[in-house]
């Protein structure tokens, strides 16, 4: 660069080349523009990005959630109608897709957030749709000079897809003003402002603690769009959870123990530390050690196709939680 | 004179379209990539400085243009070029290298004779910008 750029003609930048015949014709990739006055088929475009089956299979695949899936459903249809309007010469400001999952143990903020990284990609947002987890280890040094690097190494692998953070109120220590947490916070910012077309960032953690982080941080408050709050799954969505998860590892409940479960459901969700979905897969799996045990310890060795999948109530019965009182049983509340 | 090193230098100067697939493609192959610059052109010259550490595990182009154009910010009148190392075979090797930035001005290179004994020549390529102190050599002092 020249010092006195007031009276030289600014330089190219690197690569720049004149116009000629070649370059003035349009080299775009993509959709093909419409003219004036033309229409665009919006169901052969649904088609064409796969978006659908998508989405069908988030449906399908994920029970319950229902706030968290009529905002996807939003945000794919903008990011389609986005392209539509490209084709008719629409600008289309890139949209903010930073997010915020909230929501309690176990609610599937990790698993919606890896099917958002593939959403996105189909729908030509991101590049490459991988998802990069990490935690405040990942982001944070241990001695000064050491942030920097190491945020911008995570950004950089993240780049392309999603950086999933989290527990991200972790970052901020309020009690400890020196904390270096506050350093990859400001460069999380800074690039989550000026490279939106390169990653997105969703940070996920439980309401109240994420609540206080915003209030703390209100540039990450205000650079998010979407503040997506993951609700408790109720009874019923945890049977049919249940049922998935028995249903994919190729075992199926007996009639009886199907009520079984269900009790152990609601006993196990009135308990502390109830991890929603995370709590159901742990009982599946306990229930299918107990199910090896009982048919191990058979003294007619003779098992059918039918006893080696299917999980009785015997399976869910020797568990801890029908042992223990329950906290909020209001039967034993009325004796107390 | 517009020197000519590496992997597409008798092309016109990639565009940063370009530059981005190139880098892609690299990714593809599983081969980290490096920043590096310099601005003592000389061919001999093989050990550039390093921008930053090599870059390992991305997926996106994105990550090594931002450095490469964080690296252009910083020294806009050097030579900058990105390496590709293909460690596939377990040794070292240079699979890609590419120029991605150059002084607007390049006053190219002299050749100096030196006669020695029983009148043999011997030739050697000096770099006018050289003649300048390390970081003041291209652009306006």
């Amino acid at each position: 660069m020249t010092d006195n750029p007031g009276d030289a003609p600014a330089r190219p930048p690197f690569g720049a080349r004149r116009p000629s015949a070649e370059a003035a014709a349009p080299e775009r990739e993509g959709p093909e523009p419409v003219p004036e006055g033309g229409t665009v088929n919006l169901s052969e475009a649904r088609k064409q990005s796969g978006v659908d089956d998508m989405l069908a299979a988030l449906d399908a695949e994920l029970v319950g959630l229902v706030p968290v899936k009529t905002r996807i459903r939003e945000i794919a249809a903008l990011l389609l109608i986005d392209s539509q309007r490209a084709r008719f010469g629409l600008t289309a400001v890139r949209p903010n897709l930073h997010m915020c999952f909230t929501g309690g143990p176990g609610t599937g903020k990790t698993t919606v957030a890896m099917r958002m990284a593939e959403l996105l990609r189909r729908l030509g947002y991101l590049h490459r749709g991988h998802l990069v987890a990490v935690t405040r280890e990942e982001l944070v040094g241990q001695y000064v000079g050491h942030t920097a690097p190491k945020t911008r190494e995570v950004l950089k692998r993240a780049m392309g897809g999603v950086l999933f953070i989290d527990e991200a109120y972790y970052l901020y220590r309020a009690e400890n003003e020196r904390d270096y947490g506050q350093e990859s916070i400001e460069i999380l910012l800074q690039v989550m402002e000026n490279q939106r077309e390169d990653l997105v960032v969703i940070l996920a953690g439980y309401k109240d603690r994420m609540d206080s982080f915003f209030q703390s941080n209100p540039g990450m408050s205000s650079r998010i769009a979407h503040h997506i709050d993951f609700p408790d799954y109720t009874i019923d969505e945890l049977v049919a959870i249940g049922d998935l998860m028995i249903g994919e590892t190729g075992y199926e409940l007996s009639e009886a123990g199907r009520d079984t479960f269900l009790d152990y459901l609601t006993r196990r969700s009135r308990q502390p530390r109830f991890a929603n979905a995370r709590s159901v897969r742990n009982a599946v799996e306990r229930a299918r050690l107990r199910h090896a045990n009982r048919l191990f310890s058979l003294d007619d060795k003779e098992v059918t196709k039918d006893d080696l999948m299917r999980l009785e109530p015997a399976d869910f019965l020797a568990s801890r939680v029908f042992s223990q009182p329950d906290p909020g049983d209001p039967a034993q509340h009325g004796e107390q | 004179m517009r020197i000519t090193q590496g992997t597409f230098s008798y092309l016109p100067d990639l565009s940063d379209d370009e530059i981005r697939a190139q880098i892609q493609y690299a990714l593809d192959q599983g081969w980290p990539l490096s920043v590096e610059f310099t601005d003592d052109p000389h061919p001999r010259n093989t050990y550039w400085e390093m921008w930053g550490l090599p870059m390992f595990d991305l997926h996106d182009a994105g990550a090594v243009q931002y450095e490469v154009n964080e690296c252009r910010k910083a020294h806009p009148e050097h030579y900058i070029r990105v390496n590709a190392y293909d460690a596939t075979k377990g040794r070292q090797t240079t699979a890609l290298s590419f120029i991605v930035n150059r002084p607007a001005d390049e006053p190219g290179f002299r050749v100096d004779r030196q006669e020695v004994a029983d009148r043999r020549i011997r030739y050697t390529t000096h770099s006018y910008a050289t003649g300048r102190p390390e970081g003041a050599r291209y652009g306006t002092p």
